[in-house]
């Protein structure tokens, strides 16, 4: 992908060029959205699952320190090595040497966002180190060499034909294929292969139970478990948000997990690792990489409730028709909006405007983050910080100045008027932005105020 | 009762007909209106585009209009909705409280304050009603799709009491059209796409007219209207309740 330099609405519109694709995407996605308004349609109780997640979350962000120990503790008295890297470069070179202590040069992984987000197969493969990603999806970007374009769909973007021609090239499936049976079991037998011959394997971390010290992994292919079982070192890499305090907790988030990602009931293996089996390494990686500045920023800690469904994604309007690649980040969409300018503001500055505030995510959102409040929010602060484009800095303060003083509104109300009925190419051309797509509205005769001047009082 | 009435600045400039139904309405329903003359805008195209900063003149003026109302009315849930979540006044923080909680969007106050049962209104035609989203998951005009709640919609309970109306059915309820604020042009090419293909939804049902609370998506989507060059219309509800819709 190449995003170097390019914002958001650069990047989106660029997608839009293909308008019949980004049909498709919205119309894929939208389907997505449906399945999942009908699944929690189906539980009565779905707000107060909501507010109880939600409550939990508030509880571990409170206690993150006190739950974070409690489950080193109990994780290592199971007999896992615990690892806590500061940042995306501490978490990778202790993966690395992790595989280099194991001496082999291959590795299979299945889905972590985390990991995205470190940039850990990059790192890898500079070190010499074969990374294969196991879900099916992940398989499929990492062979287009692309990121994912969403948390849970990684690949939605991509079309079963083009999925076809990447099979045909890498992995010798006859051309032109495109029937999703034929494809998934060209997939199979080639990560079978993967899953047999490696000897370490990684994965993400859904849930980490701080009572029990054991972490809960949830996929649809099963493939977190047929890496781990098979393999000698099992590497485990979770954000330190990832903790629940109590095994009965998990209940709650299993049943809003899938529902808002998927529209299932449940992911098809919620898997749960307690204790390395005989002759096998278990090493967890805890990861704060931003965390715990974000839970130092008042307004915005409430991000760090996510759980990855990717429900705000599906339903965001704006995500949509602009496709992941256009946030230029690993968490893609309105969650991704909040939580990258954390990381570096001045790179992600043009993601909290990426929206129109419509407010649907925030109310998908299974565990109740303000995310629309949140870009709001974001937007103060990204503009006080200075990285506001001149150009709108002065815009602002020409409206600003015109709309403080009501003489000067009218006068430049009256002015535009003017303007747009005895010279309508002033504003009917190509460097407004609206004319381009859109007509502009017809200019009244006269205003309301003025109007209102002339028939009552 | 005095009602303060509170009229967008792009409304008051552009859509002239939308504000003159609100009065005409409003008055009709006996309320004693009063606009005060030198109202601008309610600062929210600086405040959504991260310029919270600047709105103190705009709040400042705000309070100076409306102050001592028994109720603002406005007939736009986007402006409503940035008074009552994000107008402050470091100076006069009571009055701005104050003003605060007597801001209502048109239909809102229609049907929870007047608590109106019946419109002399008659508009034998298909309309699309575009939820503003605003309004409907901001002030909770209308249920919301997301939500797993009983579903309501007060102006939707208002066009049910217009003669000879039909609402047609939407694909997507309550998909947002684009508009956005600022978002329309910072955003060209994802605000337009949004925009045509809500109105396709409301072309594709049979609608004769488009309309909802918030003048501001209605211009989007006329505007995309007119480049189509459909004959489709939009107009703003006051238009409809009121009875005399040509704008
Ligand atoms: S912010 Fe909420 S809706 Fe979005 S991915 Fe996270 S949990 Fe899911």
């Amino acid at each position: 992908m190449h995003t170097e330099g390019k914002d958001h609405a650069e990047l989106a519109d660029i997608f839009n060029k293909d308008e019949k694709r980004v049909d498709w995407h919205d119309e894929t996605l939208w389907f997505i959205r449906a399945k999942r308004d009908k699944a929690v349609h189906q539980l009565p109780e779905w707000e107060d699952l909501r507010n109880t997640a939600s409550q939990i979350k508030h509880n571990v962000l409170s206690n993150l320190d006190k739950y974070l120990v409690e489950f080193e503790a109990q994780a290592q008295a199971n007999g896992i090595t615990v690892h806590w890297a500061a940042d995306a470069a501490e978490h990778n070179r202790i993966v690395h040497q992790l595989i280099k202590d194991e001496g082999v040069t291959q590795m299979v992984k299945s889905k972590s966002m985390l990991t995205e987000e470190c940039g850990l197969n990059e790192y890898l493969a500079e070190h010499g180190i074969e990374v294969i990603d196991s879900d099916l999806g992940e398989r499929i970007v990492q062979l287009a060499k692309e990121p994912p374009s969403h948390i849970v769909l990684p690949c939605i973007h991509k079309k079963k034909g083009e999925i076809g021609d990447l099979f045909h090239m890498y992995l010798g499936t006859p051309s032109g294929l495109d029937d999703p049976q034929q494809l998934t079991e060209a997939a199979r037998i080639h990560l079978r292969d993967t899953f047999l011959t490696r000897k370490v394997a990684l994965t993400g971390v859904n849930f980490a139970i701080a009572e029990t010290g054991e972490f809960v992994v949830c996929t649809n292919e099963g493939n977190a478990d047929m890496g781990a079982h098979l393999a000698n070192v099992h590497i485990a890499c979770m954000g330190i948000e990832k903790i629940i305090p109590q095994r009965k907790h998990l209940s709650v988030f299993l049943r809003l997990l899938t529902r808002s990602a998927t529209g299932q009931p449940i992911t098809t293996y919620s898997s749960h690792f307690k204790k390395p089996r005989e002759g096998q390494q278990m090493h967890l990686v805890l990861v704060d990489n931003g965390r715990t500045v974000q839970l130092g920023r008042e307004e915005f800690r409430n991000s760090l409730k996510c759980i990855r469904c990717g429900a705000c994604m599906n339903t965001c309007p704006v995500y949509r028709r602009s496709g992941g690649h256009s946030y230029h980040t690993a968490v893609a969409g309105p969650i991704g909006s909040i939580l990258a300018p954390n990381l570096d503001m001045k790179k992600y500055a043009d993601l909290p405007f990426a929206s129109t505030l419509c407010g649907s995510c925030s109310n998908v959102c299974p565990v109740k983050i303000d995310i629309h409040d949140q870009l709001y929010k974001w937007r103060q602060v990204l503009v006080k910080e200075g990285y506001a484009p001149t150009v709108k800095k002065v815009g602002m303060q020409v409206m600003t100045t015109t709309l403080n003083s009501p003489t000067v509104y009218r006068l430049a109300g009256k002015m535009g008027r003017i303007v747009m009925k005895y010279a309508p190419f002033a504003v009917n051309n190509g460097l407004n932005p609206w004319y381009k797509n859109r007509d502009m509205p017809e200019p009244p005769k006269e205003s309301f105020g003025e109007w209102y001047k002339k028939n009552r009082k | 009762m005095r009602v303060g009435l509170f009229i967008p600045c792009y409304v008051d400039q552009f859509y002239p007909g939308a504000a003159i139904a609100t009065l005409q309405l409003l008055e009709k329903l006996g309320v004693e209106v009063v606009y005060p003359a030198n109202q601008t805008c309610c600062g929210q195209p600086m405040a959504n585009s991260g310029f919270e900063h600047l709105t103190h003149g705009c709040n400042e003026l705000f309070i100076k209009n409306f102050d001592g109302f028994d109720y603002i009315v406005a007939p736009s849930g986007s402006c409503v909705l940035h008074v009552r979540d994000h107008l402050h006044d470091d100076k006069q923080e009571d009055k701005a409280k104050d003003v605060r909680s007597r801001v209502y969007e048109l239909t809102t106050f229609l049907t929870d304050v007047l608590k109106v049962k019946s419109l002399p209104a008659k508009f034998p035609h298909k309309v699309g009603m575009h939820q503003s989203c605003h309004g409907q998951r901001g002030l909770h005009i209308s249920s919301m799709s997301e939500l797993v709640a009983p579903s309501f919609s007060k102006p939707g309970s208002l066009l049910a009491m217009v003669e000879g109306i039909e609402i047609v059915p939407l694909n997507r309820i309550d998909e947002c059209c684009g508009f956005g604020g600022t978002f329309c042009v910072a955003e060209e090419a994802v605000s337009a796409k949004m925009g045509k293909d809500r109105v396709d939804d409301h072309l594709e049902h049979g609608a004769e007219y488009i309309t909802g609370v918030d003048m501001s998506c209605l211009m989007h989507m006329e505007g995309i209207l007119k480049r189509k060059g459909s004959k489709v219309k939009v107009l703003h509800i006051a238009q409809i309740l009121n009875g005399s819709p040509t704008p």
